[in-house]
């Protein structure tokens, strides 16, 4: 049985991973800001076979908390082998360039947070032994483009970072997985007209699940986004920054 | 999405706005003209909303509890009927009632008050209905159950969605010794034929229905097969057919409906000679038995871009015969009915909602490939059989009936129209309320 941190279990994206974890009969401790919310989504889990469902109330950008929330989680499951990072805002790009103290925020939700969380759960796996740190960063982190930097230079960081850890912890026995989902179909993104490269949660989560099972370092999902991202980060600067992208 | 999606039938028709009802918690959004969708399997414009929104409420998938000891389940109004077999199969408990596909939301069973193969026996999905939660757009919540608010949940079950948004439901389900059917099939000859082994069956067999030849004519006009099962415990190892597995889809819409004809006059000869068309015994798995179309995924495509009508009525039961061979003589005459006809008597279940479409008679329901006035001239002269002898046309099929046919069909509207929302509508409600005059 795998005991599994959530932050940011209300994502739906994290909701569809941790239905596959339930139907696996997994222990879950889900992290989020909103207690109905964790509240429906817990009970649900339950009757999908999840064998334990805690639910925790905490803002991302709490960054000093991250030792106590890893120290309940453990308390609660008895143990912690895996978490999964999910939490996240789509920046508001022309609000972020405009204000730094929006663009500071921005960074804090969607970079110091993860790499707080890393941090706290990367010296606990390095001393256990063992462990998964699974983080979704995105495929907006290969290249910033003008139309979402301040959400793309946030998640290179979540990408960066994440690499640096899995070398660190590679011989050590833990598992940093980086997940770049491209476009799916979520509350986030329900302002954007959906097209045929748009995938579903639960796609993304069956993906993320195989990950986490198999030791994969980096997942693009769906898996195209793979060939598209190496041909986005190829285009040469001198063509790339006329575009409007 | 495009408007032609949205519904079953993809007729042609405005685009929409799906806005995603998040959580059960949320309140509504402040928008002038909204409409609940559950998974658009209503073919007509009931889950249409041209020119507004609608509020997808497919998100709305959590299970909430079930029972296992009661076959008590408590969920969101967006979770489908598969996801509650899922559930609820393995600690032996079924739907009380089940449509002819398992993609549907309830939510959107409980709005059309959909009924399946054991209507004589079980009434419709209203009647296993326990209670839910009908959130309005001014914020008031009203739990409904038939002792609490009584007159919301008449008006809800078969509500059409202009009642509110429901949030979640308590189903009773049914108790069963697995996923197996066992029962049998016989050929038909004529319409008396047909009524006279319904009515036979009716007391032994939970689940009856009909498969009409409607290319036949002449003489050989109302044949068809006569199916009846009822559940059955798991037969020895090694006699069970094995589960069916994955299944097929139409990736893209052919530029001209497949249906014609020539196709449908092979389809329909081959079915009825087909050697399982009479089967003594024979031993179905749920899914086949229930949800054969469900193993074709979005097999409605191949109606071409035109898409297509599904006539259903129900006709009193003393001129079912006399009435039915009338709109079948129509239909081969016009050379533009379908594959699939199907034939179905109701049992004298009086049901719950306003609404609600199941009554005592027989019910016949006919896909029609959208061949424009030709095609609406058809439905308009089968309407005029069906109001001439008291019957009805189920909403959820359908597009095109006149504001005259709905009223007469319903005389109970104007009462349930008290409960529509101020903020709720859809194509449907706009049509049949706009005008007495045919
Ligand atoms: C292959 C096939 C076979 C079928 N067989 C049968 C059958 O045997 N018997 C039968 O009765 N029907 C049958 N149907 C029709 C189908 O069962 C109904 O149209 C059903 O209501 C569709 O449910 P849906 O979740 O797709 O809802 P939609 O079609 O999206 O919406 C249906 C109605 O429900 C309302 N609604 C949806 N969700 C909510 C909510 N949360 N709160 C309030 N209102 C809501 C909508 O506003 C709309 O008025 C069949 C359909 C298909 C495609
Ligand atoms: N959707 C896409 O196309 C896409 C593509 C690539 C990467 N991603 C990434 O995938 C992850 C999941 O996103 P999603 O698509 O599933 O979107 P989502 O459903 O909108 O989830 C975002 C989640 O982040 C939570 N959150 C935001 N700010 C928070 C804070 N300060 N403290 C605690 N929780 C906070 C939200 O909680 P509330 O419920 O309380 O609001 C919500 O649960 C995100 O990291 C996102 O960047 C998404």
């Amino acid at each position: 049985m795998r005991r599994i941190l959530i932050m940011g279990a209300t994502s739906a994206i994290a909701e569809a991973t941790a239905r596959e974890f339930a139907a696996r009969g997994a222990a879950l401790f889900l992290v989020g800001r909103n207690a109905d919310r964790l509240a429906a989504i817990a009970d649900d889990l339950r009757l999908r076979g999840a064998v334990q469902v805690d639910t925790h109330l905490m803002d991302a950008r709490e960054l000093t908390r991250y030792p106590q929330l890893v120290d309940a989680a453990t308390q609660c499951l008895g143990g912690l082998d895996t978490a999964l990072i999910a939490h996240g805002t789509l920046s508001d790009q022309p609000a972020a360039q405009a204000s730094i103290e929006v663009l500071l925020d921005e960074l804090q939700v969607n970079a110091l947070s993860h790499m707080a969380l890393c941090t706290e759960l990367g010296n606990r796996f390095e001393a256990q032994g063992h462990g998964c740190i699974a983080v979704i960063s995105s495929v907006a982190g290969d290249r910033g483009r003008q139309s979402n930097y301040v959400y793309g230079a946030a998640k290179a960081a979540v990408s960066a970072f994440t690499s640096g850890l899995r070398q660190r912890l590679h011989s050590k026995g833990v598992h940093v997985l980086t997940i770049k989902p491209g476009f799916v179909d979520t509350p986030m993104t329900a302002a954007f007209r959906k097209g045929p490269l748009w995938a579903t949660p639960a796609t993304v989560a069956k993906a993320i699940v195989g990950a986490i099972q198999r030791g994969t370092p980096v997942l693009y999902t769906p898996w195209f986004w793979w060939p598209i991202m190496q041909i986005i980060r190829n285009i040469p600067e001198a063509i790339f920054r006329r575009l409007k992208l | 999405m495009r408007g032609h999606g949205v519904s079953w039938g993809r007729l042609p028709g405005a685009a929409q706005q799906l806005l995603p009802v998040r959580s059960r918690h949320d309140a509504l959004p402040d928008l002038p003209s909204m409409l609940p969708w559950g998974n658009g399997r209503s073919y007509g414009d009931s889950c249409r909303n041209d020119g507004g929104v609608l509020l997808d409420a497919r998100a709305l998938d959590r299970y909430i509890a079930f029972d296992p000891a009661t076959g008590v389940i408590d969920v969101e109004a967006g979770v489908l009927l598969s996801a509650i077999i899922d559930l609820a199969l393995p600690n032996g408990w079924f739907l009380s009632v089940t449509p002819g596909t398992r993609a549907v939301t309830v939510g959107g069973a409980i709005a059309n008050d959909v009924h399946g193969k054991n209507h004589h026996r079980a009434g419709s999905f209203g009647h296993h209905v326990l209670g839910f939660e009908l959130l309005r757009s001014d914020g008031t919540v009203l739990p409904c159950s038939p002792t609490e608010n009584p007159e919301w949940f008449a008006a809800t079950i078969g509500g059409l969605g202009l009642t509110g948004l429901i949030r979640r439901a308590r189903l009773q389900l049914k108790r069963v010794a697995g996923p197996w059917l066992r029962g049998d099939s016989q050929r038909f000859g004529s319409l008396a034929e047909y009524i006279a082994i319904a009515a036979a069956s009716e007391r032994d067999w939970e689940y009856t229905v009909a498969w009409l030849d409607c290319s036949a004519a002449g003489r050989r006009l109302g044949r068809g097969i006569f199916m009846r099962a009822n559940h059955a415990p798991a037969p020895a190892a090694g006699a069970a057919p094995p589960a069916p597995r994955g299944s097929l889809r139409l990736p893209f819409t052919p530029p001209l409906s497949a249906v014609n004809g020539l196709s449908l006059r092979l389809f329909n000869t081959l079915y009825f000679h087909r050697p399982a068309a009479a089967a003594r015994d024979a031993l179905w798995h749920y899914r086949p038995y229930f949800y054969p179309l469900d193993a074709i995924g979005d097999w409605n495509r191949m109606y071409g871009p035109q898409g297509f009508y599904q006539y259903q009525c129900v006709v009193p039961q003393a001129d079912a015969e006399r009435v039915l061979t009338e709109m079948l003589q129509r239909i081969a005459a016009s050379g533009l009915g379908s594959f699939l006809v199907v034939l179905k008597t109701f049992g004298d279940h009086a049901a719950r909602g306003l609404l609600s479409f199941p009554r005592p008679g027989v019910t016949l329901a006919v896909d029609f490939p959208n061949r424009g006035a030709r095609t609406l001239a058809l439905l308009d002269a089968l309407d005029a059989l069906t109001r001439s002898a008291g019957g009805a046309v189920y909403p959820a099929k359908d597009a095109r009936m006149s504001a005259a046919a709905f009223q007469q069909y319903f005389p109970q509207w104007q009462a349930f129209a008290r409960h529509v929302d101020p903020k709720f509508t859809s194509s449907f409600w706009r049509r049949v309320t706009g005008s007495t005059t045919q």
